[in-house]
């Protein structure tokens, strides 16, 4: 059984030269490796699918909300970009539109027209409901402005 | 230098203790697999548990887009025209079904003629035969999951035949078809039936299959048993029958994919209540036997009494089927042995006739 034999080292005497049954299983662990893949893409795309997806409704720049007939002082809830966002209708009849995430961890948030806030139930994070502006709690940052027009009867609410 | 043989030593001992993987690897290098000209028959059952695998893969892949009930068809539609690959997936797991079911059968013929089922084997044969009961149990719930035209129509027949045994039809209307007509509420059971009590039966006959197997090692055929012990060769499991075993996996697999991909699984137009069976109609070829067999028996006998005459049949042909180990037992008279293999063949051919007839007929 001459395979178990190492092949004589080479020149300089540290590198054995591969034997015959290196060579094969270097080349079968290869065609292994190969095969691995081959099926393991079509099953990451397979998965990766509901992520492409939602990525894709991500990519919305602009949606016209039907908010005319929404009273002062009222929020609409709707989904910008596949995320919870917040049409406001302040008391002088102007509009503002915020994403309705928490900027600390994530919870949706909810417009208190009595106190002219936006509250988040969580962790107590205030921001102010014409700015958006973080006023008290532990939220790090604004919640982030969207731009509101009114076109045709609608409100329409596009990246700022 | 850090020298890790010690360390490496000290984990490995360590881990033994407590697992005894080296009594499991010694057990796995002694695990000696008869070799004769036969041979080839017995990597089938080592196939369909290959194929029942791919069936557990690619029907989880399935459960992460597939949602019963109302949304059923249009959810499997998503799946086929939409999810990257998802087409692949369900044409993979059809046709994987179909493969499985071939192969078990060709195992359950070989160790049939190879008269494994003999002393002390009984219980491989009958857990054999449950699991391929099971199996098409699995093929007849798994067809109506995708909710269109031939689902419906397949699942309506299927569920109406055995209505003739009196007493059955209020039993499959309150439980199985939740309902008078196949719909919402039956592709619902259907899927629980599918996706969680067939698995949780399935398993544990595996593995006593399987345990079965270990225990008893595989069965000579009798050419081999008649030659004296000397003559007789073996080779060892692990790596020679394993790499074979794994060798058929590969074939399997390619033939798998070719026949996934060449012939993808077709999605038909939504199941409608109202509509009319579609023209040349038939089951999936592992019902087709039975089919043409009740179409014939139909022709002598018309009406309910050929179907109910039909259905004895299946039965009778079953228990036999069943107790094949108690009438052919070790040491029966060599001619009883001789009529049991001929009984098989009989069985093999009648099989195979009736279902090309029922292509024939269709």
């Amino acid at each position: 059984m001459n395979e178990h034999v190492n092949a004589p080292a080479d020149g300089d005497g540290t590198m054995p030269a591969p034997t015959r049954r290196t060579f094969v299983r270097v080349l079968t662990g290869m065609a292994g490796a190969a095969y691995v893949a081959a099926l393991g893409y079509p099953v990451y795309k397979y998965l990766g699918t509901a992520a492409d997806e939602a990525l894709q409704e991500a990519s919305v720049k602009e949606v016209a909300l039907d908010a005319a007939h929404l009273p002062l002082n009222a929020a609409l809830m709707f989904k910008f970009a596949g995320r919870p966002a917040m049409l406001i209708h302040h008391s002088d009849d102007t509009w503002s539109a915020y994403s309705a995430i928490c900027t600390h961890l994530g919870c949706t948030v909810a417009y208190e027209p009595e106190r002219g806030r936006i509250h988040c139930a969580c962790h107590g994070g205030v921001y102010d409901a014409r700015s958006g502006r973080n006023v008290s709690g532990p939220p790090p940052k604004p919640l982030t402005p969207f731009q509101t027009s009114v076109v045709e009867g609608k409100v329409v609410v596009s990246r700022a | 230098m850090l020298r890790l043989q010690p360390y490496v030593q000290s984990i490995a001992e360590w881990t033994d203790e407590r697992l005894s993987l080296r009594r499991l690897m010694a057990y796995a290098r002694a695990k000696q697999v008869p070799h004769h000209r036969h041979t080839f028959w017995y990597y089938w059952g080592g196939t369909s548990l290959f194929l029942f695998l791919v069936q557990a893969v690619t029907g989880v892949l399935l459960l992460v887009y597939y949602r019963p009930g109302p949304e059923a068809y249009d959810s499997v539609r998503h799946i086929t025209n939409e999810v990257q690959f998802g087409w692949l997936m369900r044409s993979i797991h059809a046709w994987s079904a179909t493969l499985l079911l071939a192969a078990v059968l060709v195992h359950m013929f070989s160790v049939f003629f190879m008269k494994a089922y003999r002393r002390p084997r009984e219980f491989g044969w009958w857990t054999g035969l449950l699991l391929l009961g099971v199996g098409m149990v699995f093929g007849f719930s798994g067809y109506l999951l995708p909710m269109d035209e031939l689902a419906l129509c397949a699942t309506r027949v299927g569920l109406s035949l055995p209505e003739i045994v009196p007493g059955v039809s209020k039993l499959l209307t309150v439980v199985v078809r939740g309902g008078t007509d196949v719909g919402v509420a039956t592709v619902q059971r259907f899927f629980v039936l599918h996706a969680v009590i067939l698995p949780a039966v399935f398993l544990p006959l595996v593995a006593a299959h399987l345990f079965l197997v270990q225990k008893h090692g595989n069965a000579l055929p009798p050419s081999e048993e008649a030659k004296p012990e000397a003559e007789r060769r073996t080779v060892p499991f692990v790596p020679h029958f394993m790499m074979r075993d794994m060798a058929a996996w590969v074939v399997v697999f390619t033939v798998l994919s070719m026949l996934a991909a060449l012939h993808p699984w077709k999605l038909g137009p939504q199941a409608d209540p109202l509509a009319a069976a579609p023209p040349g109609i038939h089951p999936e070829w592992y019902f087709m036997s039975q089919f043409a067999a009740l179409k014939l028996i139909g022709m002598v006998l018309p009406g309910t009494l050929g179907e109910v005459v039909g259905l004895g049949l299946f039965g009778l042909g079953m228990l036999v089927w069943g107790l094949v180990p108690l009438l052919d037992p070790e040491g029966a008279p060599l001619s009883r042995g001789r009529w049991m293999t001929r009984f098989g063949v009989a069985a093999v051919g009648g099989l195979t006739l009736l279902t090309l007839l029922g292509y024939w007929l269709a």
